[in-house]
């Protein structure tokens, strides 16, 4: 089983799909969950308090807005956690949305740096690009090893 | 009890920054809610459309289709709160865009705000507090007269004013520099109240504003406790008698500066905040102070001089004093090295807060940094308009005050 993380972080499509090919989604249910289930509930919806920002200058310097440093308190430890990536680009806002453009640009990088196997797909436009899309997912998946749903 | 306030919330990164909840936070305390206006996916794709600027994350397309849904009338709102991360220019267009938008096609009052993680709900309040007095007292802010005697209290971070006026004519004055706030307070109604030939027991209504308005407006038991954008703006267009059509208010404070773009005397949109000493009247009195002048020289002594061959622009204080002290080591006259001071802390309300709202002529300028002449003709030349700066400016927040809290006269009676 390998540790996946996955682009849009938010698509449960793609988490889904992933665990059924036998390994673990890393996206934004575990971390927003696990800020979301800690003790008291100062800051909703999130639970993010202005510690978060500051645990992302680890991945972002000071001058990044909060908002992105905020971001990467969430996804910095699941990239650092990360054995492989699958990414969508230009998905579509129902597959899975990721809120801010700098932070996926910065994400994306520090995937790349990693060094890890990586899967790049466009998001398909037609029934036709669906089946090779999931296809290309199944591939990669199974490359990694694990169980086959 | 009154509904809350509901304000619409347009912003991006606010609950990945950890200020979400100061923002809830800081509208609670003003009796408001904020939600953000709810859209279809559908809408979202439309509506981002049509509005024609191509941003690429998401959650500023989703503000987008938001305020769309808000102008349209999709979504009942009664103010609008635009904010996104300081720092980021993608968001800075959208958010001065949406401003704008806004502003020009609907009533809804604006306030926008780039914020940190450090943002607290204390800085947003006085925002807040404007949002929804503009949305909830609408009909207090169109009185265009004072009725009866009615006095108007400002403490502010520097001085403390007060104002007595009677059917519509300004009778008594009293200016302290701001001490104790109790103490400075009662010496500015005294004196107004000696000079107007009147005591307390004559005044039908009284209003406070700035700073220390909640604690004074308890001592004076006051009729109006209100933060000071939508005083000062009322203020400014009855004392310039621009009550009618746009205008734009500017006021260089001590501690913060104010920028509104008022129609037919409500604020529209506002932007309020220090930038840094800098770019406040605190540098203004540092300059005077290191020349050897009385503040009240000051103004008089940069008309004298030229500003160009100088160079000064910090935000600063402490390296703006050190390009003071460097200028005139240099041999630069007192004379252009008040014009250069002048002109810097015009230049950054200009760069830095001016930017944040729609400039419509006309301009007046208030508070006591408008006193500064060398100020007025700098920030003139910035916005390439004449500056009006109407009788007893220094006065502004005292004088809306006192013709706001005139409204309240006639409810007593009821």
């Amino acid at each position: 089983m390998a540790k996946v993380f996955i682009y849009p972080a938010t698509s449960l499509m793609l988490s889904d799909l992933v665990a059924r090919f036998g390994h673990k989604p890393l996206g934004s249910a575990l971390s927003v969950r696990e800020h979301i289930q800690a003790g008291g509930f100062d800051s909703p919806p999130l639970q993010i308090t202005p510690e978060d920002p500051k645990k992302g200058l680890h991945w972002a310097a000071v001058e990044v807005p909060s908002g992105v440093r905020g971001r990467m308190s969430l996804y910095g430890p699941l990239i650092e956690e990360a054995e492989a990536a699958i990414i969508i680009e230009e998905s579509d806002f129902a597959f899975g949305c990721m809120g801010c453009a700098r932070t996926n640009e910065l994400l994306i990088f520090l995937l790349k740096q990693k060094g890890i196997p990586i899967l790049e797909l466009s998001y398909p436009k037609s029934q036709e690009e669906g089946i090779t899309f999931v296809a290309s997912i199944k591939a990669f998946l199974a490359g990694l090893g694990g169980e086959e749903a | 009890m009154s509904r809350p306030v509901r304000i619409a919330q347009l912003t991006c990164g606010a609950e990945y920054s950890g200020v979400q909840n100061e923002i809830a936070e800081a509208a609670r305390a003003v009796d408001a809610e904020v939600f953000y206006p709810d859209i279809s996916l559908r809408d979202l794709r439309r509506d981002f459309g049509s509005f024609g600027l191509n941003v690429k994350s998401p959650d500023l397309k989703l503000a987008i289709a938001r305020a769309e849904a808000l102008v349209t009338g999709k979504v009942e709102a009664d103010a609008v709160f635009i904010g996104s991360c300081f720092r980021c220019a993608e968001a800075a267009i959208v958010r001065t865009e949406l401003r704008r938008y806004i502003h020009m096609n609907s009533t809804l009052p604006v306030v926008s705000y780039s914020f940190t993680e450090r943002t607290t709900s204390g800085t947003l309040l006085t925002r807040m507090e404007a949002l929804t007095t503009i949305a909830r007292r609408r009909a207090l802010l169109a009185r265009e007269e004072q009725t009866g005697i009615t006095m108007g209290v400002d403490s502010g971070s520097s001085t403390t004013k007060c104002i007595v006026m009677k059917d519509n004519e300004i009778i008594g004055t009293g200016w302290e520099p701001t001490t104790e706030v109790l103490r400075s307070s009662d010496k500015v109604v005294a004196d107004a109240l000696e000079e107007a030939g009147l005591t307390m027991n004559d005044i039908e209504a009284i209003g406070t504003t700035g700073y220390g308005r909640f604690l004074i407006g308890k001592h004076l038991n006051a009729d109006l406790i209100q933060e000071e954008l939508t005083v000062n703006s009322k203020g400014a267009v009855y004392l310039a008698d621009t009550q009618h059509g746009p205008a734009t208010v500017i006021d260089i404070g001590g501690m913060d500066n104010k920028a509104i773009s008022v129609m037919d005397g409500i604020p529209g949109t506002f932007t309020m905040g220090g930038i840094c000493a800098g770019a406040s009247g605190r540098f203004l009195e540092m300059t005077a102070k290191r020349l050897g002048v009385d503040i009240t020289e000051l103004g008089p002594l940069a008309m004298k001089g030229l500003s160009a061959g100088v160079p000064m622009n910090s935000y600063c204080i402490v390296f703006g004093t050190q390009s003071l002290v460097n200028a005139l080591a240099a041999g630069s006259t007192p004379e252009d090295v008040a014009a250069a001071a002048c002109h810097s802390v015009a230049e950054q309300v200009f760069e830095q807060q001016l930017q944040e709202v729609d400039i419509r002529e006309p301009v007046i300028m208030v508070g006591g940094t408008s006193l500064i002449q060398g100020l007025v003709r700098a920030m003139g030349e910035l916005l390439q308009t004449e500056i009006i700066v109407p009788h007893h400016s220094q006065y502004i927040g005292a004088t809306g005050s006192a013709l706001l809290a005139s409204g309240f006269i006639d409810r007593k009676k009821e």
